[in-house]
């Protein structure tokens, strides 16, 4: 317990403090909304478009209007930006208080980060669900809205995969915030892995969807365990050997990242340079 | 053994440097160009556990890079730091943990957070007992005059009320080493005051050994029993305070006001340092030319007005030290 006691402590410290910007979180659900609900209506326009192709589609309707709310309501889960907090500490040279802690600063730096990244989505997902999962039902817009998990099991994948999507991405961001310290700038990072990020994690359009000859190289990618894996789990896309096998991939690429990430830090970290005063 | 041993250190910096200008710029891109600069080149000393050290020099000397390398946070490029008993770098975790530090140009309380949870946070990361952070940040905050200050973010306090925060901030875990990188820089006469007494009573009730870092020779004045200057990176100075002062401070200054116009006066050992109207400031060394027989001697060939005894200012005096060892800003 003492040993966990600092990484405790920063987690819940950036989580509570992060809450509290509630200007930020509602416009941060005003813009999902938005792209949600110009999402939802094209692609019901593709599927009555081609009712063809529509029938042959592995996700139906239904679970694509679910996955695009839930990706939305999930967003800042994803690892768009570097930390700003160590991308601050790293110009300001604050980044040298963080090393004159009794702490592992890899472990610190990725309690902050994951609590950050956490504070940030839980008020978002909490309004979208209940702007679409609970007042489009109200309003008579069920066809448009965010269900259910059909199944129990589904449930309960998506209750493993979450928390797992989470740990993932915190270890993504730690590799930028580790480029970010060795650098000395956050923005040529953020631009690069913004737009990889919205493409591979699924959220501009679910990975099931792409074509059959990507499949394969699309789920065993990293990002896919940050959105993709937990959504197609939710909505009972991914079923059965195939649930576990995307856990399963969700916990390799934690454990790479986190190891990539520590051989990294501790490199940038010997040839660390404060300069000035 | 010593508290602390520092032996031959040296450290370099790589610094990037361009041309000037739009050609300079485009020239860098394609090719970068590096200079190194030598920030500590053998630097040795020793410190007693329970000493409080000045270390002085002009900017760029190396003092902060010395206190860096002594946290922990940089690695030197060659020479021995020991630590209690330990090599700081290396065995970072250990040894951070019973250090405290100050850097008085940057902040360690998180910017957004009150003052007192900053504390509560700051005592989890370093595990410490919560009855004795009790009644240790208890103290602190009195000692400190914090109470007034501690619900409030810390972005919001003024310089003097964080400075005293980042020092409480340092010794919430009762630390046996504490280095301060100038923590007066900017601070008001009454801050100044409160962090010299803080630190003074630090030293002499709980023995905690300070190395302080400053450009206020006040605070070394009224803190340290021993000093280091320190320039190009190099150790030019460790004395005692007082043999420091008495090397450097052994010359008087007479300030004198003439009826009329200010006369050239040329007495033997005497040299005339200022002139203003009828005013003369003169200054010379008074185990050679004793002050009495200065005063006779211009009393007697010209009306004088007033007469005022005194010492350069410290300041003055530091500033001359570093001249003459040419360890002018780096």
């Amino acid at each position: 317990m003492d040993a966990a006691r600092p990484y405790l402590a920063a987690f819940s410290s950036r989580f509570l403090l992060m809450l509290q910007y509630r200007a930020a979180a509602i416009a941060g659900f005003a813009t999902q909304c938005w792209w949600g609900g110009i999402k939802v209506m094209i692609y019901a326009a593709f599927f009555a478009a081609a009712p063809a192709a529509a029938a042959a589609s592995p996700m139906t309707l239904a679970q694509v209007i679910t996955y695009t709310w839930l990706a939305q309501a999930l967003l800042a889960l994803t690892p768009w930006n570097a930390d700003p907090e160590v991308a601050l500490a790293v110009r300001t040279g604050a980044v040298a208080y963080d090393r004159l802690r009794p702490v592992d600063t890899y472990s610190l730096w990725y309690v902050r980060g994951g609590a950050w990244m956490a504070s940030r989505a839980l008020p978002r997902a909490a309004l979208m669900l209940l702007g679409a999962g609970l007042v489009l039902p109200l309003i008579g817009l069920s066809d448009w809205a965010w269900k259910p998990p059909p199944s129990f099991a589904a449930a309960a994948a998506f209750a493993i995969s979450l928390p797992l999507a989470l740990a993932l991405a915190t270890a993504f961001l730690m590799i930028v915030n580790i480029i970010v310290a060795a650098t000395l700038t956050d923005r040529g990072i953020n631009v690069l892995f913004n737009s990889l990020i919205i493409v591979f994690s699924g959220n501009l359009l679910p990975l099931a969807l792409y074509p059959d000859w990507a499949q394969t190289a699309l789920l065993i990618q990293p990002f896919a365990g940050m959105m993709d894996i937990p959504l197609r789990l939710y909505v009972g896309q991914l079923q059965g050997s195939e649930a576990l096998l995307g856990l399963g991939l969700q916990v390799f690429w934690t454990v790479a990242l986190i190891l990539l990430g520590r051989v990294a830090m501790a490199r940038v970290m010997r040839r660390l340079d404060v300069q000035g005063g | 053994m010593p508290q602390i041993l520092v032996e031959d250190l040296a450290k370099t910096y790589r610094v990037a440097e361009r041309d000037p200008g739009l050609l300079g710029a485009v020239k860098g891109l394609v090719h970068r160009r590096h200079r190194t600069v030598e920030a500590l080149r053998n630097v040795s000393f020793s410190l007693e556990a329970g000493e409080l050290l000045g270390f002085i020099g002009p900017n760029g000397a190396g003092k902060s890079t010395t206190i860096k390398i002594l946290s922990g946070i940089l690695r030197p490029d060659s020479g021995t730091v020991l630590v209690n008993g330990r090599v700081p770098f290396t065995d970072r975790i250990a040894h951070v943990s019973r250090i405290g530090v100050v850097f008085g140009q940057r902040t360690q309380l998180w910017w957004d957070l009150p003052v007192i949870e900053g504390f509560d946070l700051l005592a989890d990361i370093y595990r410490v007992d919560s009855a004795r952070y009790r009644a240790n940040r208890d103290e602190l905050v009195d000692l400190l005059r914090l109470a007034p200050v501690l619900d409030q973010p810390v972005r919001q306090l003024s310089l003097g009320q964080r400075m005293r925060a980042e020092i409480a901030a340092a010794l919430l875990h009762e630390p046996d080493i504490l280095f301060l990188d100038e923590p007066t820089i900017g601070l008001d006469a009454p801050s100044k005051l409160a962090v010299r007494e803080v630190v003074a009573r630090l030293n002499r009730e709980r023995g905690v050994t300070v190395l302080l870092t400053t450009h206020d020779m006040h605070d070394i004045e009224a803190l340290a029993q021993r000093v280091i200057v320190i320039g190009h990176g190099q150790v030019l100075a460790d004395s005692p305070f007082e043999t420091l002062r008495a090397n450097v401070l052994a010359e008087r200054r007479l300030i004198v006001d003439f009826a009329h116009e200010a006369p050239d006066v040329t007495l033997p050992g005497v040299e005339i340092r200022s002139r203003r109207g009828q005013t003369l400031e003169l200054a010379f060394d008074p185990a050679r030319t004793p002050t009495p027989t200065v005063i006779a001697a211009i009393a007697a060939a010209h009306e004088v007005v007033d007469i005022h005894v005194g010492e350069p200012a410290i300041e003055e005096v530091i500033a001359r030290f570093y001249a003459l060892h040419g360890a002018g800003e780096a």
